[in-house]
């Protein structure tokens, strides 16, 4: 692996780390002559929540997405380096790479022509798997992990759009978990959700990241402290910090992030 | 004072509503009309011989039009096969690329070819295909209306898939799912009642066209359903009864006219039912 020192603000977040599972070294994006991330290097490991917060055009959701080369489909380019498991993950086909890091998206977006069932299974049906009896299973497994299946399972033929706003989240959520992801990219998936509905999303994402590595982009910084282990502070395209969610919170090295997490800007 | 502005307000609510159910009703007059009309010249031919039977030899009284209705339906089933698929192939085009010069080229001849008087159509594929094959023919009569039919899919294809929100695109190829693949099974789906519609105002146009198929198909008093052959079809058995010096034909093309309307407004129906049971985006 790659092991190339990164910068100093990620060396205080590793003590007690598990393996590195992607690792971005000065990552620079750009849409147009819009400079939009500037030498971002963190590390992403395995089995944490990493939370990413910052004032709106912050550059958080482009760092996102060009974790999975999803920043190309809306115009982005990218300078520097993204490692996944030690590749670079520019040099990979990128419908390989969104197999292995997979996106839930801030507004839920199941497939409107397909059934509940199908929809779980879209990623795996049009990759070719026609096996029927196994793309059953895996509809209950992953409605299941998704703690949707309770909810779902007397009307799995439905659309995908005939259930509420949390459902359709959390059907997105197990639709991702189909095609066995190690990242799960999630874009402010609780934005457009009552606090209930967002109560169970964040259960939810305590319970898979036994099994997936996960970041998170997130406005609500409650949500932040809630669920992740590690928190980034975005502001103008610049990473500020990155630590340790508790630290962050409640003990700031920088006095932007304190300004921030304390409600004095953004 | 108040009451005042409230009263206005309903009134003119009230104005405009009777306007609306105004313009209804002048869209609809025409259409009672015609089909009125039609039927009151034409039902005198009407009957089962009329679609059973071929058309009789000149100086015979009876005889039916069954080969053009078959005539007309090969012709239209030619034209799709080559419509359709080009239509549909060169929306999700315009619709996936939407900014290149190409596209703006294509786009913009789509448009124009849109406008361009079906007769002139009728000329290209006299010269393309009648000419060089030496005789009209049922292929030469499909071409013509398969040209016809491509800029209407084109452009509706394109306008639907582009009202399909980016986001079900993006959810595709977040799942890893080829581009193409996503195109094809995530958003032309999703789209597939907008371009149906669009296939059908195409179908219901090319069924009605009679100027390109004079020189194509040129129209047939036998039974034919040879495609390298003349093949008759309603449009041209209209226009030929109606210049016809004899009443029984003049009838004729009057009750041919009739179920001509009423086929079109047949196949509306058994779309709207079809798409009806769809999803809807």
């Amino acid at each position: 692996m790659n092991e190339i020192v990164s910068s100093t603000t990620i060396a205080d977040a590793k003590h007690d780390e598990p393996a590195l599972r992607m690792r971005t070294l000065n990552l620079n994006a750009f849409f147009g002559a819009n400079h939009a991330l500037k030498d971002i290097s963190l590390d992403i490991r395995n089995n944490k929540v990493l939370a990413i917060i910052g004032p709106s055009g912050c550059g958080k959701s482009t760092f996102l997405r060009s974790l999975n080369r999803m920043h190309e489909e809306v115009g982005g380019t990218i300078k520097g380096s993204i490692l996944l498991d030690g590749e670079d993950i520019m040099k990979k086909d990128p419908v390989h790479l969104r197999k292995k890091v997979g996106m839930v998206f801030q507004k839920a977006n199941p497939f409107p022509t397909m059934s509940i069932a199908e929809n779980v299974v879209a990623g795996l049906k049009l990759n070719g798997h026609r096996n029927k009896s196994r793309l059953k299973e895996i509809v209950e497994e992953c409605l299941k992990r998704a703690a949707l299946w309770d909810e779902v399972k007397d009307s799995l033929h439905k659309p995908g759009n005939s259930i509420s706003g949390g459902q359709q989240q959390r059907l997105c959520i197990a639709r991702t978990l189909a095609v066995e992801p190690e990242v799960i990219l999630m874009d402010e998936p609780a934005s457009a959700l009552d606090p209930i509905s967002t109560a169970k999303i964040e259960e939810l994402i305590f319970e898979l990241k036994k099994k997936y590595t996960i970041v998170i982009v997130t406005h609500n910084m409650q949500q932040a402290s809630r669920v992740s282990d590690l928190t980034a502070f975005f502001y103008m395209g610049q990473l500020i910090e990155i630590d340790k969610t508790t630290n962050i919170f409640t003990a700031p090295k920088n006095k932007q992030t304190e300004d921030y997490v304390t409600g004095r800007f953004g | 004072m108040n009451n005042f502005y409230f009263k206005w307000r309903k009134l003119k609510n009230t104005l405009v509503f009777s306007l609306s159910i105004f313009g209804v009703i002048l869209v609809l007059v025409p259409l009672f009309f015609i089909l009125y009309y039609t039927l009151k010249q034409g039902i005198g031919a009407i009957n089962w011989d009329f679609f059973t039977q071929m058309p009789k030899p000149v100086g015979e009284t009876g005889g039916g039009m069954a080969n053009a209705i078959v005539g007309t339906g090969i012709l239209i089933g030619l034209g799709s096969l080559m419509g359709i698929p080009i239509g549909i192939f060169a929306g999700i085009y315009l619709a996936d690329k939407p900014k290149g010069a190409f596209a703006f080229v294509v786009r913009f001849l789509t448009d124009v070819m849109n406008g361009i008087p079906s007769i002139v159509v009728g000329v290209v594929a006299y010269i393309l295909i009648v000419i060089p094959m030496k005789r009209f023919s049922a292929l030469a009569g499909g071409f013509a209306l398969g040209i016809l039919m491509i800029p209407l899919i084109t452009r509706t294809t394109e306008e639907m898939i582009r009202l399909v929100p980016n986001s079900f695109r993006e959810a595709g190829l977040g799942l890893g799912i080829p581009r193409w693949k996503t195109t094809l099974s995530i958003i032309l789906p999703a789209a597939f009642k907008g371009i149906f519609t669009g296939i059908l105002l195409s179908v219901a146009r090319a069924a009605g066209e009679t100027a390109p198929l004079l020189f194509t198909a040129l129209g047939n008093r036998f039974w034919s359903v040879q495609l390298d052959q003349p093949i008759a079809s309603m449009t041209v058995f209209i226009y030929d009864y109606a210049k016809a010096p004899f009443n029984d034909w003049n009838q004729q093309a009057w009750a041919a006219s009739f179920v001509l309307i009423v086929l079109v407004l047949i196949l509306n129906i058994i779309f709207r039912v079809v798409t009806r049971k769809s999803y809807t985006a």
